[in-house]
């Protein structure tokens, strides 16, 4: 017998309200239920970051976290960034220091990362390392993705 | 992979919680889900229950006291980080912390999960071991207070009955101006730590140490303190000699191997790292400080 929760969330500032099943992962629910496929899925055991987003402004691993768990609260993708068709700051300097190449780790770097500047909007080379240390990249090399986070952040100080 | 079926509850207060312990049978409770999630996605865990530790309210708080700290069991990794009360107060916790996973996994993983899942290589279970942790345990009949020696028994075990759960942790102050030091080796930062060693030092107003702990971890199935050499040390200087001695103490744990690391490469980190935790102790030690 499957274990059905109604829940209501507010994914990119849009509500929803859908019956789940109580083990799909919140990963799951955005791709399948909502089909937000802008969040992918790597490893699905909280290994390779690919499948970030954020909850309640928090940048986590959505294949750890159940959707039922999300019951309430607002979660953010990649597909909330760019508005109207015009990309972020960071998504643009992405594209101008080359910081993806098949972008499948892209969307988890982005919210990561995203949520890293607001935090620490002047961060050094060494720091936007180790907040990059929970996504893997297996084109890059990482060089152009910090690159990208460095210099978006330049800009947002305006010494760009 | 995705987790197998199970039934969902979201207790909101600990007396539901307890409850549904009580009477429910092959339950897991989860809390940040930093580990049972991906043993759940891999189907090494299957549950037939599943008990959402988040929905209960009032478990997650720092709580300084004269003597020691509580911390609530499902205070989040990212919270200790950031508290100015630990950051003032226990400093080497905030140290351990920034070696624990990713921040991604902070943000979600708890104190109270991170030492029920007891990974011998945990940071927060070594931070346990060395701050002498005092651990209550809640179940219907009411509330039990065990040692950290009680609580771990091996392995990815504790004594936690079925009918429980831990609802927070103490972890002993120790006076302001001690040294710490906490080092660790892993194949990748955020991976699990080969070995961990912290340490924590007061030194009497010669210089000479006045008291010291040391926790050593992912050599054994639990992490070791070394309480002979903590006592032996007591009142000698805190020099190059010393440290050697208490390299060889933590040399001298029986050492775990596996396919990647042998038991000798383990026992030889110990000593490396040991000599490093120790070092930057005493660094940090302030001399006018006395236990
Ligand atoms: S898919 Fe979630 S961390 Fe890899
Ligand atoms: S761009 Fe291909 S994995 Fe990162």
């Amino acid at each position: 017998m499957k274990d059905l929760r109604t829940i209501s969330v507010t994914v990119n500032g849009t509500p929803y309200s859908r019956e789940v099943e109580t083990r799909r992962t919140l990963a799951d629910f955005l791709r399948l239920d909502l089909k937000l496929t802008g969040t992918h899925l790597g490893c699905e055991h909280g290994a390779c970051g690919a499948c970030t987003v954020r909850v309640e402004g928090e940048a986590v691993r959505s294949c750890l976290m159940l959707a039922v768990q999300t019951n309430g609260k607002s979660v953010a993708t990649v597909e909330g960034l760019a508005k109207d068709g015009k990309l972020t700051p960071m998504q643009n300097q992405f594209w101008e220091k080359h910081g993806l190449q098949c972008g499948f780790c892209t969307p988890g770097i982005l919210m990561t990362m995203t949520e890293f500047l607001e935090e620490n909007p002047d961060p050094t080379e060494s720091e936007v390392r180790d907040a990059l240390s929970g996504n893997i990249c297996r084109c890059t090399g990482y060089q152009a993705i910090v690159d990208a986070v460095l210099a978006t952040a330049a800009q947002a100080r305006g010494e760009q | 992979m995705k987790p197998s079926p199970f039934t969902y509850h979201a207790p909101t207060t600990t007396a539901e919680l307890t409850e549904l312990l009580g009477t429910l049978d092959d339950v897991r409770i989860i809390a940040g889900g930093q580990s049972l999630m991906p043993m759940m996605n891999f189907r090494f865990v299957q549950p037939g229950h599943l008990i959402d530790l988040n929905t209960v309210g009032g478990l997650a708080y720092v709580d300084v006291q004269r003597d020691f700290i509580e911390i609530g069991a499902s205070t989040r990794q990212r919270f200790l980080q950031r508290s100015q009360d630990i950051a003032k107060h226990m400093p080497i916790v905030g140290e351990a912390l920034s070696h624990v996973g990713h921040r991604q996994t902070r943000a979600r993983g708890t104190i109270g999960g991170s030492l029920c899942h007891f990974d011998p290589s945990a940071e927060l279970v070594n931070m346990a071991a060395l701050h002498d942790a005092v651990l209550t345990l809640t179940s219907v009949d009411g509330d039990r207070s065990i040692s950290f020696g009680e609580f771990g028994l091996g392995f990815l075990t504790t004594s936690v009955q079925p009918n429980e759960f831990l609802r927070s942790v103490r972890l002993a102050r120790w006076p302001e101006g001690h040294g710490y030091g906490f080092e660790e080796f892993a194949m990748r930062h955020g991976d699990f730590a080969i070995c961990a060693v912290s340490c924590l030092m007061t030194l009497d107003d010669r210089g000479a140490i006045d008291r010291l702990a040391v926790a050593v971890s992912g050599v054994s199935e639990t992490p070791v303190r070394l309480t002979e050499m903590e006592g032996r040390l007591r009142g000698t200087m805190p020099d190059a000699g010393t440290a050697t001695d208490l390299a060889a103490a933590a040399g001298d744990i029986e050492a775990m191997s596996d396919a990647y690391i042998t038991s000798d490469y383990r026992s030889h980190l110990a000593r490396v790292i040991t000599r490093r935790a120790f070092t930057k102790a005493t660094e940090r030690a302030d001399q006018r400080v006395r236990a």
